[in-house]
Parts: structure tokens; sequence; C-alpha cells
């Protein structure tokens, strides 16, 4: 009979196959969708990756959309850690590209290198408060997280409609409803072509790893994630390390909307995020919470992203074929996460029978 | 006045009367299944394309329920055979299902439902019912779609509560070893339960495609899935306190709309945030409440696998 065990330690080049077996699965599984929808599965992916690396302006763009992915996972994955469900990113970023854009309009005429660090703490700011509103509720009476956040997120966007539609309205437009684009002091310059965000983001990597792994903060976040019982048990003030980790998690959000603002979109608007705030929840638990992984995913889903725009034109594909992609790769990893951890064995009767 | 008020609210709330119900079911037999937007998503676009193809509303439904139960299909599998974590397995089915939708939808916006099924959903008074003074009018004059969701809040928890399939599900969502050890079919319950909590999650979507709005739209959901999550605690794992949370939401849903017609100087826009604001105040005080009494079936959220005991 099949008796399922428990796996004890796993190498992690095993686990490394175990999950590239899951990706290739689903991306099986995807090509056999386009094979009813009338396209060469293999052709579809190869101009997928042609679009993502194939001139030196896509790469560029895949880089581009790679920085805000790597920033909001880095996030999330502090808060996953924890076993803190932050799903709402996607508004802690709105608030805290609302924050920059609020210096950025109040002061348009500072010179940059006062303007932009302001903006920085604006975002900052924003998605660290935005953050902490269902941190304080958690930790205080044990609020769910996972709905709070997310409603968070609605809330986020429909002040920033408001915002577009009302008090913020350029005047110049004609009626549009847009908000006024920034002076080109709150631009964000660009370094060896791509705009300083990338710089941003290494430098947040390797702060995140130093975090998590150097210091006492780091180290109490990760026993509240094994159990908050133990933590409480070792004298960890709960409260106090799930509202400091989640007004960082907020923040890094919030910066990762203040340079889509500030370099992307040079002005506000209610399709700021592009749906990276649900993307990242995605990358950073395929990297396992991991900050050197969390690059590398982000770069792969960057590019699938990225491609998918390129194969909308060349196959009336419609983009939102990525998303489902990036369901399926998730479901399958999710997935051989079980044999991960076990393993499943057949064991005749006679033997297994004496034992239970 | 008020009676109109009331008679939009409970056509506003319809969709979460499906969508808490199929969670209450779910997270009866012990799974929190956050994917019940995807799941949502998916009934919408399936029974709105459906209702195009064939004309035929029945059709049309059965393909919103086939397509929520597909869904919940891909969530029990994972999170009860393969035992993955249940809060990311349930995201993944809402960006799963929302991309689904966008996908299937796409140059579907604009379309319109056809006469038939649009015929079929008309609203009919209900003999003798409708002529009840005020709730009369505000309760018994709508689609048989609406209807179904009373009957259904009903069977719910007449099943829940007074058979014996029902008295197992409570018990394997209170102690599952235990339930296991009296020789209840412990996958077999689970299976079954969350299937048909998709099913009607994935009515509930098709009533905003094909009822309530009626034609496509991108993200036709906006949110309400995740409210019926919340909601569920709203209703303490109780079928019959849906007649409060879903009606008392769809008045938040339409109570802008309804009071711009009165000249109030208020953006809509803030209106427009109102029920996820409330979502919130819910939460928070159901939590506070929580603190002292204990309502969640006691196994939510815990994965059971008998070769661990």
């Amino acid at each position: 009979m099949l008796q399922i065990i428990k796996n004890k330690e796993i190498s992690s080049r095993k686990k490394a196959a175990i999950h590239l077996a899951a990706i290739f699965l689903a991306l099986l599984t995807a090509s056999v969708f386009i094979l009813f929808m009338g396209h060469p599965p293999l052709k579809v992916y190869l101009s997928m990756a042609r679009g993502a690396f194939g001139t030196s302006y896509r790469f560029t763009e895949t880089l581009i959309k790679t920085i805000p992915l790597i920033i909001t996972s880095l996030g999330i994955s502090l808060a996953f850690r924890m076993k803190f469900w932050n799903i709402g990113a996607e508004g802690q970023i709105i608030m805290g590209a609302f924050g920059a854009s609020w210096v950025a309009l109040s002061y348009p005429h500072l010179p940059s290198f006062v303007l932009l660090p302001l903006m920085g703490l604006g975002g900052l700011a924003g998605g660290g408060i935005w953050a902490l509103i269902p941190a304080f509720f958690r930790a205080r009476f044990q609020t769910n997280e996972t709905i709070f956040t997310l409603m968070l997120n609605y809330i986020a966007l429909q002040w920033i409609t408001y915002l577009q539609n009302g008090p913020w309205k350029d005047p110049g437009a004609l009626g549009f409803p847009k908000i006024p684009n920034f002076s080109p002091q709150a631009v964000l310059p660009k370094l060896f072509g791509i705009h300083i965000g990338w710089l941003i983001a290494f430098i947040l990597v390797v702060l995140s790893a130093l975090f998590i792994t150097k210091t006492k903060k780091g180290y109490e976040i990760q026993v509240i994630g094994e159990s908050e019982k133990t933590a409480r048990y070792a004298g960890i003030n709960v409260s106090r390390t799930i509202l400091v980790t989640l007004f960082i998690s907020g923040a890094l959000c919030g910066l990762a909307g203040m340079i889509e603002a500030s370099a992307i979109n040079k002005t506000l608007s209610v399709e700021i995020t592009g749906g990276v705030g649900y993307t990242a929840i995605i990358t950073a638990w395929l990297a396992n919470l991991k900050e050197l992984r969390i690059v590398l995913v982000s770069f792969l889903f960057a590019a699938m992203i990225q491609g998918s725009s390129y194969i909308q034109m060349a196959f009336q594909i419609p983009q939102s074929a990525a998303q489902i992609l990036q369901g399926l790769i998730l479901f399958f990893v999710l997935g051989s996460e079980f044999f991960i951890r076990y393993r499943i064995v057949y064991r005749s009767r006679e033997s297994g029978g004496g034992e239970t | 006045m008020l009676s109109s008020f009331l008679h939009a609210a409970v056509i506003a709330g319809t969709p979460l009367v499906f969508a808490i119900l199929g969670e209450i079911l779910t997270e009866r037999a012990g799974k929190l299944n956050l994917g019940v937007e995807g799941m949502m998503l998916m009934g919408a676009v399936v029974g709105f394309k459906t209702a195009l193809l064939t004309s035929h509303p029945l059709w049309a439904l059965f393909g919103a329920a086939l397509a929520g139960a597909a869904g919940a299909l891909i969530f029990s599998f994972l999170t009860v055979t393969l035992r993955s974590n249940q809060v990311v397995t349930g995201l993944a089915l809402t960006i799963f299902g929302t991309g689904f939708a966008s996908f299937l939808g796409q140059g579907l916006a604009g379309h319109i439902v056809p006469a038939s099924v649009k015929d079929f959903f008309h609203p009919v008074a209900l003999p003798v019912l409708s002529r009840i003074p005020f709730l009369g009018e505000a309760l018994f004059h709508h689609s048989i779609f609406v209807y179904a969701g009373y009957i259904i809040i009903i069977a719910a928890y007449v099943y829940l509560f007074k058979t014996r399939f029902g008295l197992n599900l409570r018990a394997l969502g209170e102690n599952t070893a235990a339930a296991d050890a009296a020789g209840i079919n412990i996958m077999k319950y689970k299976f079954a339960h969350i299937l048909s909590g998709g099913a009607l999650i994935g009515l509930g979507g098709a009533f905003l495609s094909l009822v309530y709005v009626p034609t496509w739209q991108e993200n036709i959901t906006t949110g309400r899935g995740w409210i019926a999550v919340a909601l569920v605690i709203f209703c303490k794992w109780n079928p019959i306190r849906i007649f409060w949370g879903a009606f008392l939401f769809g008045g938040l849903d339409i109570i802008g709309f309804r009071l711009q017609g009165l000249n109030i100087h208020i953006s809509q826009y803030f209106f427009d945030m109102l029920p996820y604001i409330v979502t919130v105040i819910i939460l928070i005080m159901t939590s506070v409440k929580d603190s002292k009494e204990k309502s969640p079936p006691a196994e939510l959220g815990r994965p059971y696998f008998r070769e661990d005991k």
C-alpha cells in the first residue's frame, strides 16, 4: 500500500530541481492552452523571450520593470517572515507614491538634491503608515491582517481616484482627469542608461539581507515567524516587533511607489502600481523570502510581463495571459512543495501492518 | 423611498449571499479559501460568455457554477491532497482567476446579455407576499436569482444544523481527528463542501455579470469576494446571519448613488470607499469581541494529516 512519509532534511539542490520541474510543468500546461488557441507554443515562448531580451531597448524595459518588483518583494517578505500576511503592498505602493507626489507637487521648485530625498521620505512615510494601521490592530486585537490590508488597497485606490478627479486635477488637461506632471527636478536621474532606482534596489537587497541575518530585530522576526508563543516566552516584545517590521515592510513598498511615480510616470495616477503589489506576493513566495533569490525571480517575472506585452502584438494573445501563467507557476510550485516535504513509499501490507 | 432603497440593497447584496455562503461551507470544512474573488470572477466571466453563446440562462448558471467549482477543485487538490499553504494557495487562485476572467473577457466589454437570459431573470412579484406593506415590495418583487438566494440560505441553515451530514461537517470543523476516528470520511467531506462552496461563489459572480450589471466589464467584482471573506466572520459561520450581512452591505454599496439624488455634496468617491471601510470596522469589532468569545471552527486554517498524529 502507498504511504506518505515526512522527509527529513532535503538537499537544496534537490529542492531547486523539484521547483524547476514544477515551473516546467506549469509552462507545459500553459502550452496546452496556447495550442488550443491555435498558436504554436514553442514559437510563442520564444517570441516572449525575444520580447523581453531581444533588443537593448526591450532589455532595458525588462530591467525597469524588475526594480519595483524587487523592492516590493523585499518589503512583503519581511512581513511574510513573521507569517504576517501583508497583501496590502498594492495600497502601500499607492500611498507611498501619494506621499512622494504631495512633496513633488507642493515644492516643485526645490533643487533636485533636496527635493528627491524629501520625496523618498514621503514615499517611505506614506507606505509605512499605511501598513502600520493593520499592524496596530493585529498586534493589539489579533485582527485578521489579510483582509484588512486588502481592504486598504481599495481605499487607497479610491483616494487617488478622488484626487485625480477632484482637488489635484490638472486644470491644464482640458477636463481630462489627470494629475499635473512633476517638475524636472522631481524626476530621478539616470545612471548607465537606467533610472537610479536600480541602485536603490541593489542597496536595499544588501541591507535587507544584513537586517535579517545580522541584527537582533531580524532574529526576533524569524523567531516570531516560527512561533509567536515561543517568541513571547523568550521575552520578545511581539507587538512592538510587528509594528516596527510592518512599518519597514510598508515603507519599502512605499519607496517603490515613489520610484515609479518619479522615474516612470512623472506624475501620480490610479495606474501607478501596474499590479506590482500582487505580483510581488508571488515573487516573494517563490523566492522563499530570500533576498538574492528575490532578485532572480523578480527579473524572470519582469521578463515574463514584458514578453507578454510583446506577444500581445505578435499573436493577439491578451496580456492577461501573463497573469494566468503566473498563477499556474505558483500552483505548480505550491503543489511541488509536497514532494519536498514528503515522499511516497510503497510498502507491502505484511511489513507495514505490524507497525500500525 | 426607503422601501425602494431596501429593494436595491437586496439586489446589490445578492452576489454576497452566494459568496458568503460558499465560503462558510469551505471554512466549516476547515479551509480558509482566500480565492473567493478569483472564483467569483471566473464564475462571472464563464456565466456571461455561456449566456452569449447559448442564449440560455440555465446553461449560463451551470457554466458559472462549474467555473467556481473548478477553481475550488484546484484549491482543494493543492491544500487537502498536497497539503500546500492555504493562504498562498488562495492568493494564487485569486491571481489566476483575475487573469482568467480578463483573458476570457477580452473583447466582451460592452456586450449585453441576450434578451432570453434577461427575460428569465426579470423581476417577478410573488403573489400575496409582495403585498405585505413596506417589506413586500422590497423583498418579494425580485429576479428568480434573488429568491434562489433566500431559499439557499435557509436550506444551508437546515443542512448545517438539522441534518446528520451537517453535524458531521461541523464536527470535522471542530476536531478533525475525532471526526476521523468516528468514521467520517474526512477527504470526501472536505472535497464535497469546498467544491459546492466554489460553485456557489461562482454563481455569486454570475449574478453580477448576468443580472446586476448586466454587461461585461473588467474586474466586475471590485473586491466583493474579499468583502465576502470578511463577512463570514461577521455572520459567525451561520448561514441565517447572511440575511443581515449581505443586505447591509448591499445597502452600503448603493448608498452613495442614492444620496447623490438628494443633492448631498459629498464626493461620490468617498461613498465608494464605504463598503471597504465598514468591512475594516467590522473586522476590528469582531476581533475585539473575539478575544472573549470563540466562534470560528476550531480547525480553521489548520492542516490535518492523519499520519502526523
